[in-house]
């Protein structure tokens, strides 16, 4: 998921991690993650399976817009 | 043994070629919680390095150096936090491995040029964000 990691560079306001879900079962669990990739944004948003950088851009925006 | 093959070396030098600007990884081991996971990570690690002359690795233990996995915001082991000119907040949880290997030789070309390859719409809108955002993006190797 190239998209978060250039998000990142582009704001000085994202922060992404990679998780490796298997080496990683209680965090995948708190997550509920049953497919891969599975994306999750300040634990509000989420979604599954790759996306065009408009949907990811606007799951972003949608996650602050819930702050 | 080494974790990558003369044609992955290949592949992953050709990349590197397009680095503008230095890059540094920094990884977090921590042999009593995960010992094989942390030395297959900085092993993999290395092997990257040795490909590019702008690549430097610095090792940390977040048992030890508690106050820079803070900074970090790094709270598992293994970890990687690809930098470059500045932290960009670029983490790997985890060995990036198969499909996630292709990730991470990504992630350090976007740290080392710091040019996204994002439309000028999206990179417009995450200049105006109000709020920090956290990703996580959970991935497996195949």
């Amino acid at each position: 998921m190239r998209l978060a990691q250039h998000m990142s560079v582009a704001s000085d306001r994202v922060r992404s991690t990679v998780i490796e879900a298997t080496e990683f079962p209680e965090l995948s669990r708190a997550y509920h993650v049953m497919g891969v990739p599975k994306v999750v944004i300040n634990d509000r948003v989420q979604f599954e399976g790759a996306v065009p950088e408009a949907e990811f851009l606007g799951a972003v925006l949608k996650a602050v817009e819930a702050a | 043994m080494a974790i990558l093959n003369d044609r992955d070396r290949s592949a992953v030098q050709q990349e590197l070629a397009k680095l503008t600007g230095p890059v540094k990884l920094v990884v977090f081991s921590q042999e009593l919680i995960a010992g094989d996971l942390c030395r297959q990570n900085e092993a993999l690690v290395r092997e990257v390095a040795e490909l590019s002359d702008a690549i430097t690795v610095e090792v940390l233990n977040p048992a030890i150096d508690r106050e820079r996995a803070a900074a970090y915001g790094v709270d598992q082991v293994p970890a990687i936090v690809v930098e470059g000119a500045r932290d960009w907040g670029i983490r790997f949880y985890g060995i990036p491995m198969g499909y996630e290997f292709s990730n991470l030789i990504d992630a350090i070309i976007v740290a080392s040029t710091g040019e996204p390859a994002l439309s000028e719409a999206t990179k417009a809108s995450l200049q105006t964000l109000a709020a920090d955002v956290e990703i996580k993006v959970f991935s497996t190797p195949t």
